[in-house]
């Protein structure tokens, strides 16, 4: 008898100790989100599903995403695994699945071991809308795109010809010389600079740091050595940029060798500061998050259904049209300097 | 009532269980409007059935005195395997016999280190667990298989038509009754608690107690690899990264299921019912959109409860009964 009570006494406590802490974590977890709950009527209950939380991209995008929930009178929660985890992530989806949220807004870790869960989501009636990182195209019904190829391409060699006003001579510093991505930018930016405004820039060399830290910063400093008259880098990768602005910096060539690219705010921040970079360029997650809650809640309210040539309206961010293969494109990358770079965090 | 009674005094720790998981219903239920629905069942069972496989040799092993960490490895490895033979054009059957070979392989190097060398398997099993998932990131890398043939990937989703029963889960109560036939009601059963409770002593009672652990740890290779193939039918996917820090799960749900961590002791009627008690606490949580972090909280609490729970009921009854001799000695005095 005595025994029995024990076990009954010990389950109890257990039983407690569960109850805290779900209860603990359930208010952390949607603290994330919650400006209105699900009870407005307007039946926009929209989750954000990013690659992992506790990211500052993906919480910047959640603060876009608040924004377009308090202008729609919706909800907006954000929920994810806590590493990029695309198992992990076909899990939430099945929890949100079992919940009948009305859209999943979803930055895919794997694009097609997410598809069968989402498939499933959307047969119950689930708007699915990809943002970031897009999944398989069956498996959901819009692709909020950051930015192209070709704008993104373009826009480097255009920041970097106004700093160095149209003359010298320039590098590419890029990530694997095999990375789909770099490639097809840099096809861009030597389109953009066969225009006749830059006939006096000439692209002296491309080098491949592998997007690793230490081959980045040998690479540049190699560059500097080789071309004495280098007078500006571009590095359309974020460990490459990284790596060298440290390298410009270690050799005091801060100012002489102008270096842009795509980075991200936190990261180059100090740069910028003191003035190793003048400008870099990368899309908003911000506006990424805002345009993906507006599409979803077009989605839900029926006002479009993801065919090409549809058009919705996103607040302040504008009109947008659906592209080919429901791709909806944010627009041109977002210029970062020092006017403007304390305002983001991520 | 008094039947119940002795339900109860034989089975204390089953008991309990039936009532964690009452509990954690009526909890899931306040959580959420959505958690007693068929649908939400379904998709539970879905995410739960491979680490529902994994602990039932899980269970044998455990009970043998020893421990099987790998298993998450393995299935992540299985399931790379699949992916890559798959991915060089070979038949199905092949693809599966090759992934589940694999799996023996993996086993079979666990319990050689740990039978023929003789050392603990807590060490040999965190190495392989390393040494597996290791493989399967040199194997696939970042990238990753998904192009298989719909017959495959809906034997990982689809439901046996007309109910919301995943075809996974057939598999699983299939094989649940086997483990249980063979625990309970054969010598292999037996021998496997004489291990457990006293490894010398069960080898001068003639059982193969080397041959005995390496046919355990073999199983458990097999049917983690079992496990890999169902996984990336389910997310028709393959990945090296593949049910990283399912072990977590297993574990606990063996240890709460009241298998005694020094081995001898547990029944898989508790494993299953602790199966469900995890299942239906993580997919609650998940509900109530509690993160992964805080439902690993959780979880990690109950493995150690799980543990702490019957040592401290067994302390205090050495503690009572203590003092009812001294009482009766005294008396006696």
């Amino acid at each position: 008898m005595k025994k029995l009570f024990l076990t009954l006494g010990s389950s109890l406590l257990v039983f407690v100790l569960l109850v805290l802490a779900g209860c603990g974590g359930s208010s952390s977890s949607t603290s994330s989100g919650g400006t209105t709950p699900t009870s407005t009527g307007s039946k926009l209950n929209i989750v954000f599903l990013p690659k992992a939380i506790n990211n500052p991209y993906f919480d910047t995008a959640a603060k876009g995403a608040m924004q377009a929930a308090t202008a729609l009178n919706g909800s907006f929660k954000q929920v994810g695994p806590s590493t990029a985890s695309a198992s992990d992530q076909v899990t939430w989806i099945n929890n949100l699945t079992a919940q009948h949220v009305s859209a999943i807004v979803v930055s895919a870790n794997d694009p097609n071991a997410l598809a069968p869960a989402l498939k499933q989501a959307m047969s119950q009636g689930i708007k699915v809308v990809s943002y970031d990182s897009d999944v398989a195209p069956d498996a959901r019904q819009l692709f909020i795109n950051q930015a192209n190829s070709e704008d993104i391409g373009r826009i480097e060699v255009q920041i970097l010809g106004k700093q160095l006003n149209y003359t010298g001579q320039i590098a590419i510093l890029s990530a694997a010389s095999t990375a789909t991505n770099q490639n097809a930018w840099i096809g861009f930016m030597k389109d953009e600079l066969s225009k006749p405004q830059y006939k006096n820039m000439q692209l002296v060399k491309i080098v491949y740091g592998n997007d690793d830290d230490q081959t980045s910063f040998n690479d540049t400093l190699s560059l500097m050595q080789a071309y004495p008259n280098l007078k500006g880098i571009i590095s359309p990768t974020t460990v490459g940029i990284a790596a060298a602005a440290r390298a410009i910096e270690s050799v005091n060539k801060g100012g002489k060798v102008a270096l842009t690219g795509l980075g991200t705010p936190n990261q180059l921040r100090k740069y910028v500061e003191d003035g190793t970079v003048q400008q870099f360029a990368l899309w908003d997650p911000g506006k990424l998050g805002e345009l993906a809650y507006y599409a979803a809640a077009a989605l839900i309210q029926g006002k479009i259904t993801g065919q090409p040539g549809q058009t919705f309206s996103a607040g302040t961010l504008g009109t947008y049209k659906i592209g080919a293969n429901a791709v909806v494109l944010l627009g041109p990358p977002t210029v970062f300097d020092k006017t403007n770079i304390s305002q983001f965090n991520f | 009532m008094k039947h119940i009674w002795k339900f109860v005094s034989a089975w204390p720790w089953e008991t309990l269980l039936v009532v964690l998981l009452l509990l954690t219903i009526v909890l899931g239920n306040a959580l959420s409007p959505y958690f007693l629905t068929p649908f939400n069942f379904s998709l539970m069972v879905e995410d739960f059935v491979e680490k529902a496989l994994m602990a039932l040799p899980m269970t044998f092993i455990i009970i043998a005195g020893e421990i099987d960490l790998s298993v998450a490895s393995v299935l992540g490895l299985a399931s790379v395997l699949v992916g890559v033979t798959w991915h060089a054009g070979m038949p199905l059957w092949l693809v599966i016999g090759i992934a589940l070979v694999v799996g023996v392989a993996a086993g079979l190097l666990n319990g050689a280190l740990v039978t023929r060398l003789g050392l603990p398997s807590l060490v040999v099993t965190l190495g392989t667990l390393a040494l597996f998932r290791g493989l399967a990131f040199v194997i696939l890398g970042d990238q990753a298989v998904s192009d298989f043939p719909g017959a495959f990937t809906n034997f990982g989703i689809g439901d046996v038509p007309g109910t919301l029963i995943p075809w996974s889960f057939v598999l699983f109560v299939l094989l649940a009754l086997l483990f249980m036939v063979t625990l309970h009601w054969s010598w292999i059963g037996r021998q496997i608690y004489a291990t457990g409770l006293n490894k010398e002593a069960a080898r001068f009672a003639g059982i193969g107690v080397r041959r005995l652990k390496l046919l355990l740890f073999i199983l458990s290779g097999l049917i983690a690899a079992l496990a890999g193939i169902i996984f990336t039918a389910r997310i028709s996917s393959a990945r090296a990264d593949n049910a990283i820090g399912f072990e977590l799960d297993v574990i606990t749900v063996v240890l709460l299921g009241g298998v005694n961590i020094f081995g001898g002791r547990g029944t898989l009627v508790g494993v299953i019912l602790s199966l469900f008690v995890i299942g239906a606490l993580r997919n609650a949580l998940g509900l109530a959109d509690v993160s992964g972090d805080v439902q690993n909280i959780v979880v990690g609490t109950l493995l150690v409860l799980s543990v702490l729970g019957p040592n401290i009921v067994q302390r205090i009854q050495v503690v009572l009964s203590r003092r009812r001799l001294a009482a009766e000695s005294s008396k006696q005095a």
